[in-house]
């Protein structure tokens, strides 16, 4: 029987023990003895969050596939059990082996949100990894990063050996091959470092130097090593379904977020709308063969005992084969008491024929994400909805029994104005009257509009890359427009509005589009004892503000200026396909409100077709 | 037609807690493929109820559940089965049919349960003579906390045995749904009664070893009222 990193007492005094102490179904044991490279895979976040996340799964089942690798989960300790980790000095531990994380030849870290920025130097300081890379020696793990922030590495340069630009599954055995090698040889850290700086994909940031102009901006950055490239090219799978899927994944004791066979249907999305970083990096879209998927879906069930299945990607009503993958899955698992959770879909008559078979019409919602209440917007950022597909998409819901629905916008987008602003209470209000415009007889009651509005944030690799965000004065006033304008409407009573918190949103902005300056800014903060910042109830912003001010970093120059067309960005070094050249387009299109077509209706030469496939050649062959 | 299966659970899955079990074993009904029916309407769930949920902490060698079967599978097979699907910790014991009336499942049979009281630290010990006086008290008044209200009762009654077993304390007290007495409360009570500076909390660790219903004035382990699936 393994020994546990945690005694008994410590385990039966904190909130939620099975988040410690492994042993769930499909986790992988091996012999350490027995394999050459140990690697500690790392979601820095609560174990429910971090066990949902199929990124992780993929590399793990991918990582444990080599018979010399031990690939072991690790997720950031609670506040409670951090708590006692610190005053006991228990290190941080991986599950399965529940051997110390500094034992081990990897840490790998998948940053998928800029407010995991302090967990991570929770985990790297509970691993008793110093936390600069510079200050690591031969006993340490290579500290590697990857994930959709990896975009902009920078924030996070002087804590990293390493980060993997892109997907997963392309060069990570060079990677380890490369590792093991050098260990062979006896070759030391930074050997290995320049053998990896010499593969696609990797990025050494201690290889390279950044410079500043006098009014902050970026003047240079330059490599400073010669095994170190100049540009660095985001990793992409060619044929997503040649590449392995994790079909036996890890069933976790307790409740996780997703609690669910997970199929990934296909990544990349068409619709290129402009605040949307995922639809940029994640270019050019690419599916996941069908027949591949039904196999998986067959598999996966069985092997984990799931009661539920759901799909993954952007934009699901645009994988070709959607219709054929759901009516299969339906059929096939409807009656054996397996729940098809579907994704948020086009709403027209198969979507809708669909959830009727799939949910109670009576308590679902549907999901519209407008992402703007105004057409004018709506171009602007190029959210290729119109108001009539809105309306025509909740009159056929509500004529099909539902009515409740759900919409989504954003505030502080680019050149907002204060009319934009009331076009989305509008919007909720028009989509109320459709409701109403049935006969009494025939409705359900009253309906429930509920709309939310989330605050723009300009993400690298975006058209709006360039924009200036607001104040937080500023944001929260945009939500006092939009609550006091739902006031006026004829059907207030059916509308509810909720908005988000604007401080997070600030500071989520800064790291986003972050140079390495404001590292600093992370490392106060979580010395003056910021962590888990996405949970509301744990973020505190005036510490924030306390780490700015005691490193002198100017939170304003990273989200209040309007970037100039020219400057040199901090990511401009990574290379995700999509040019910059067509970013500035886009960016110049959509001051003059001009919508760019989809990648299906017509090529904008993006840039994304130099990696020879997916949408891009589609019926070219 | 019903079935009841018994399980043990040790090491490290003491740890999860009774809703999390139940979770696990529904899981484990469909990897393992047991053809166990569910409820109608738009969202099914199986047919399962267990008896007497056991705490976070505590390990077991006898736990029991009943689930409604929509076809045959022999008492053998499902053991197998399960027993390939299960984690580290988690062992099917067996899977006996039992009879269709309402009242032969759950809690509402349980009579009793043995228990073991094991010390982390065996340096001070309860001596056979300490339990002989404890268990020679006409009256063992404690303070039971209910969730409304706390109030003194007298637990000697549902004390059935009580006796040394190496440097462990073995029980049989009642349980279920009427009297659930809980092996906790009455170490609490021994030591009390011997001035022992130990606590009954954190230094004992508790094991749970059957639970028993009634069966013509006898009391019998849950799965005894079962008959093999062949």
């Amino acid at each position: 029987m393994r020994k546990l990193a945690l005694s008994d007492e410590i385990l039966l005094k904190i909130e939620k023990p099975a988040r410690y102490i492994g042993n769930e179904i499909n986790s992988v044991m091996k012999d350490k003895s027995q394999v050459d490279i140990r690697f500690a895979m790392c979601f820095p976040d609560v174990y429910e969050i971090g066990e949902s996340h199929l990124g992780m799964k993929i590399l793990y089942d991918m990582f444990n596939r080599r018979d010399d690798t031990w690939c072991e989960r690790v997720y950031s300790p609670w506040t409670d059990l951090d708590r006692i980790m610190r005053e006991e000095h228990i290190p941080m531990f991986a599950l399965e082996s529940q051997d110390p994380v500094r034992e081990f030849d990897f840490l790998g870290i998948t940053i998928q949100y800029e407010m995991c920025y302090t967990n991570i130097l929770q985990v790297l300081d509970l691993s008793g990894i110093p936390l600069f890379s510079k200050d690591r020696t031969e006993e340490d793990p290579i500290v590697i990063g990857g994930g959709p922030c990896a975009v902009n590495p920078e924030p996070l340069a002087d804590f990293f050996d390493l980060f993997y630009i892109g997907e997963g599954e392309t060069v990570y055995d060079e990677l380890l091959d490369a590792y093991k090698e050098n260990k062979k040889k006896n070759g030391t850290r930074k050997e290995f470092l320049e053998m990896a700086a010499e593969i696609e994909g990797i990025y050494v940031p201690q290889f390279y130097d950044a410079e500043y102009h006098e009014d902050g901006t970026l003047k240079s950055f330059e490599p400073n090593n010669p095994h170190a490239k100049r540009t660095i090219k985001k990793q992409v799978v060619m044929d997503l379904s040649a590449v392995p899927y994790p079909t036996k994944p890890v069933v976790p004791f307790i409740k996780v977020t997703q609690d669910r066979v997970v199929l990934e249907i296909q990544r990349g999305c068409i619709r290129g709308c402009r605040f949307c970083q995922a639809g940029m990096i994640y270019r050019p879209t690419r599916e996941k063969d069908l027949e591949t998927l039904k196999q998986y879906a067959y598999e996966m069930l069985k092997n984990t005992g799931h009661e539920e299945i759901s799909l993954s990607s952007l934009s699901s009503s645009d994988y070709s084969q959607l219709k054929e993958l759901v009516t299969f899955l339906i059929e096939e698992f409807k009656g054996k008491g397996i729940n098809i959770s579907l994704p948020s879909l086009r709403i027209d008559s198969f979507s809708l024929d669909v959830m009727g078979k799939v949910q109670d019409i009576k308590k679902s919602s549907l999901t519209f994400a407008p992402e703007a209440g105004s057409q004018r917007m709506r171009n602007v950022i190029n959210k290729g909805l119109t108001e009539e597909m809105i309306l025509d998409g909740a009159s056929k819901a509500f004529e099909g029994g539902w009515n409740k629905v759900k919409l989504y916008f954003m505030l502080g987008l680019p050149g907002e104005t204060e009319e934009d602003m009331k076009e989305i209470p509008r919007l909720a209000d028009r989509v109320a009257r459709k409701y109403y415009e049935i006969p009494k007889d025939q409705r359900n009651g009253k309906c429930q509009i509920t709309f939310s509005t989330s605050f723009f944030i300009p993400k690298p690799f975006t058209p709006f890359q360039w924009a200036e965000m607001f104040t937080q004065e500023d944001y929260i006033h945009r939500a006092h427009v939009v609550n006091q304008e739902m006031k006026e409407q004829l059907n207030r009573k059916s509308l509810k509005y909720n908005w988000h918190e604007a401080d997070v949103t600030v500071l989520e902005g800064v790291f986003a589009r972050g140079d390495r300056r404001t590292g600093k800014v992370l490392l106060e903060a979580y010395r003056l004892g910021c962590l888990y910042d996405s949970w509301s109830d744990e973020f505190d912003n005036e510490k924030w503000m306390q780490a700015f001010d005691n490193t002198g970093v100017d939170l304003e120059f990273y989200t209040m200026r309007k970037r100039d067309l020219d400057e040199l960005f901090p990511w401009d070094f990574i290379d995700v396909g999509v040019s910059k050249s067509f970013l500035k387009r886009e960016w110049e299109r959509a001051m003059k409100g001009e919508v760019t077509p989809n990648c299906r209706e017509r090529c904008s030469a993006c840039g994304a077709m130099c990696y020879q496939g997916g949408v891009c050649f589609e019926g070219k062959n | 037609m019903k079935a009841r299966i018994k399980f043990r659970k040790y090491g490290v899955m003491k740890f999860i807690g009774h809703l999390d079990v139940m979770r696990y074993f529904q899981k484990a009904m469909r990897r393992a493929e047991i053809p166990i029916a569910f409820t109608q309407g738009f969202s099914p769930h199986m047919i399962m109820s267990f008896a007497n949920p056991l705490g976070v902490g505590l390990t077991s060698d006898g736990e029991y559940f009943d689930i409604e079967l929509t076809g045959p599978v022999a008492s053998k097979e499902a053991v197998r089965r399960l027993n390939e699907v299960m984690a580290e910790g988690m062992e099917v014991v067996s899977f006996v049919q039992i009879p269709e009336e309402k009242k032969a499942t759950g809690m509402a049979i349980i009579e009793a349960a043995d228990y073991l009281a094991l010390p982390k630290d065996e340096t001070e010990e309860v001596t056979k003579e300490d339990i002989q006086n404890f268990l020679s008290q006409e009256e063992i008044l404690v303070v039971k906390q209910t969730k409304k209200s706390e109030k003194e009762v007298n637990i000697r009654p549902w004390i059935l045995e009580m006796e040394k077993q190496g440097a462990s304390i073995f029980m049989k007290v009642c349980a279920g749904s009427s009297t659930n007495l809980k092996p906790e409360l009455v170490m609490s009570a021994l030591l009390k009664q011997t001035g022992s500076n130990l606590d009954a909390e954190a230094d004992y660790r508790y094991h749970r070893l059957e639970n028993y219903a009634r069966k013509n004035e006898a009391l019998v382990p849950l799965d005894a009222l079962g008959t093999e699936i062949v």
